[in-house]
């Protein structure tokens, strides 16, 4: 291989005048996150509404929750994100479009929204399947003590769904941060898009890409001996995950 | 809403849309589906071999591929592809590698971490008394993984690799990030050039999602059939 390596490029100052190529990698690492976490909260909000709309006796709101999911989990994040931020403005009437335009900072609130109701469809099918594999028992017992629907899901389902979903809530928490790299395409400097900066001003590829790379990884291990924490702790005694 | 919406710059760019964009999509899905379902049984079997090493680099391949960005992932294939065709061919110089060639390795190396999960589910679903039969019955290591755990693996998971295709087909739309014309940067492209995003992006998703939708569907009744049988 002729490929020059030299290491030390990190601790040399980038063209952007913003510090070092450290500095600006760990800057969009710092967006990363920030993103992923406001796009989380949405998913959530989202995803638990729409997961529970889908498992209610109504019709009307199954059938809105499947329309829901259905729409979200079809279409490439890509051309979502693409709709968001230059179909939507375009559509709406004048004045809201130029409003929506001119908002600073709009790639990040874009993104944060794809995203979040992106992965709020995904969010919704886990809720789902979680309130699904509770025993019916469960369901029919709080019916015969009297619970109305709303009080059967507050105070019965539920408490036991939030806490059987944390170990897939944490595999989409990991898919919501690596989603936040397709932002890049609207423009949003996160860290794979500071990765590719770094490599375009300095030509040192592998060493920019490593760098992103652990830095992923560094997260990703974060995340997922954080949220070990979080599951033994909340664990339910006498089910599969609990002890 | 749709006062100025122009129908006519998608008629007139149909045919570059299909025949160039949709063939490279497709043809990019389908070639790194196949590649991907062979490496991630390869890398399954590697993983229940039983020996160490063997397992331990299948699960950190796994692990990697998975714990990373496919956009990341593209751009280091895009960049690395041609240093390891250099090296693999002993050129003086970095290998040219086409568009189609480097996607197509990203992807089947990309999603083989995804399909091997998926593999190693259906291969540990079996029962244990099938090998241990095949065994008695004198069967070697590879004709009892040939001739009786991966048919049955495989069929029982189909459902799961369909879907996870169709994963893979939205997720084709990516090489965007390299300016490559499949079907979405196809219409980017025009959109771009006729000034049209509006209609080029609703298009597409259109697209997308009636293809998406359909094949879901199919996934849908296979999975109903095999479950019948069972």
């Amino acid at each position: 291989m002729n490929y020059h390596w030299n290491w030390r490029v990190f601790w040399e100052p980038a063209p952007n005048g913003t510090g070092t190529y450290l500095d600006m990698l760990l800057s969009g690492l710092v967006l990363t996150i920030e993103t992923a976490i406001r796009a989380w909260v949405i998913a959530l909000i989202f995803g638990a509404v729409i997961g529970v709309m889908r498992t209610l006796p109504s019709r009307t709101a199954s059938s809105i929750g499947f329309a829901y999911v259905e729409f979200f989990r079809n279409m490439p994040l890509l051309v979502q994100l693409f709709l968001w931020f230059f179909v939507l403005p375009e559509i709406l009437p004048n004045s809201w479009g130029l409003w929506l335009k001119q908002i600073p900072n709009s790639p990040f609130y874009t993104a944060t929204i794809g995203i979040g109701l992106f992965m709020s469809a995904r969010v919704a099918e886990q809720t789902r399947a979680g309130i699904n594999s509770l025993p019916r028992g469960q369901q029919l017992a709080a019916t015969a003590l009297g619970l109305t629907t709303a009080q059967t899901y507050r105070y019965v389902l539920l408490p036991m769904t939030l806490r059987i979903m944390l170990p897939p809530l944490t595999s989409e928490f990991l898919s919501t941060i690596k989603n936040t790299s397709v932002a890049i395409t609207i423009g949003l400097i996160e860290l794979t898009a500071e990765a590719r900066a770094m490599q375009e001003f300095s030509f040192q590829v592998f060493e920019a890409f490593t760098a992103a790379t652990i830095l992923y990884l560094v997260v990703n291990i974060v995340v997922v001996i954080a949220m070990r924490f979080v599951e033994r702790g909340l664990a339910i005694p006498g089910y599969i995950t609990g002890k | 809403m749709f006062a100025n919406f122009d129908f006519d710059v998608i008629r007139r760019s149909l045919s570059y849309l299909f025949f160039d964009g949709m063939t490279f999509t497709l043809t990019l899905t389908s070639l790194a589906a196949f590649g991907g379902i062979v490496f991630g049984t390869l890398i399954a079997l590697m993983r229940l071999s039983g020996y160490w090493l063997p397992g331990r680099i299948a699960g950190l391949y796994v692990d990697l591929m998975r714990s990373l960005p496919l956009v990341l992932v593209i751009f280091w294939f895009y960049f690395l592809v041609p240093y390891i065709g250099q090296w693999l061919t002993g050129s003086s110089r970095p290998v040219r590698v086409g568009a189609f060639a480097s996607s197509l390795i990203t992807f089947t190396l990309f999603e083989a971490a995804y399909f091997s999960e998926i593999m190693r589910a259906g291969i540990q679903s079996i029962s244990k008394g099938q090998p241990a039969a095949a065994q008695a019955l004198g069967l070697t290591y590879s004709q009892t993984m040939r001739y009786v755990v991966l048919p049955q693996a495989f069929r029982n998971m189909l459902p799961v690799l369909l879907t996870q295709t169709i994963v893979l087909f939205q997720d084709t739309s990516l090489v965007y990030v390299l300016s490559i014309p499949d079907f979405l940067g196809a219409a980017s492209k025009v959109a771009q050039r006729d000034g049209r995003l509006v209609e080029m992006y609703l298009f597409s998703a259109v697209v997308y999602f009636a293809i998406s939708c359909v094949a879901s569907f199919g996934v849908r009744r296979l999975q109903a059939r095999i479950a019948f049988v069972h």
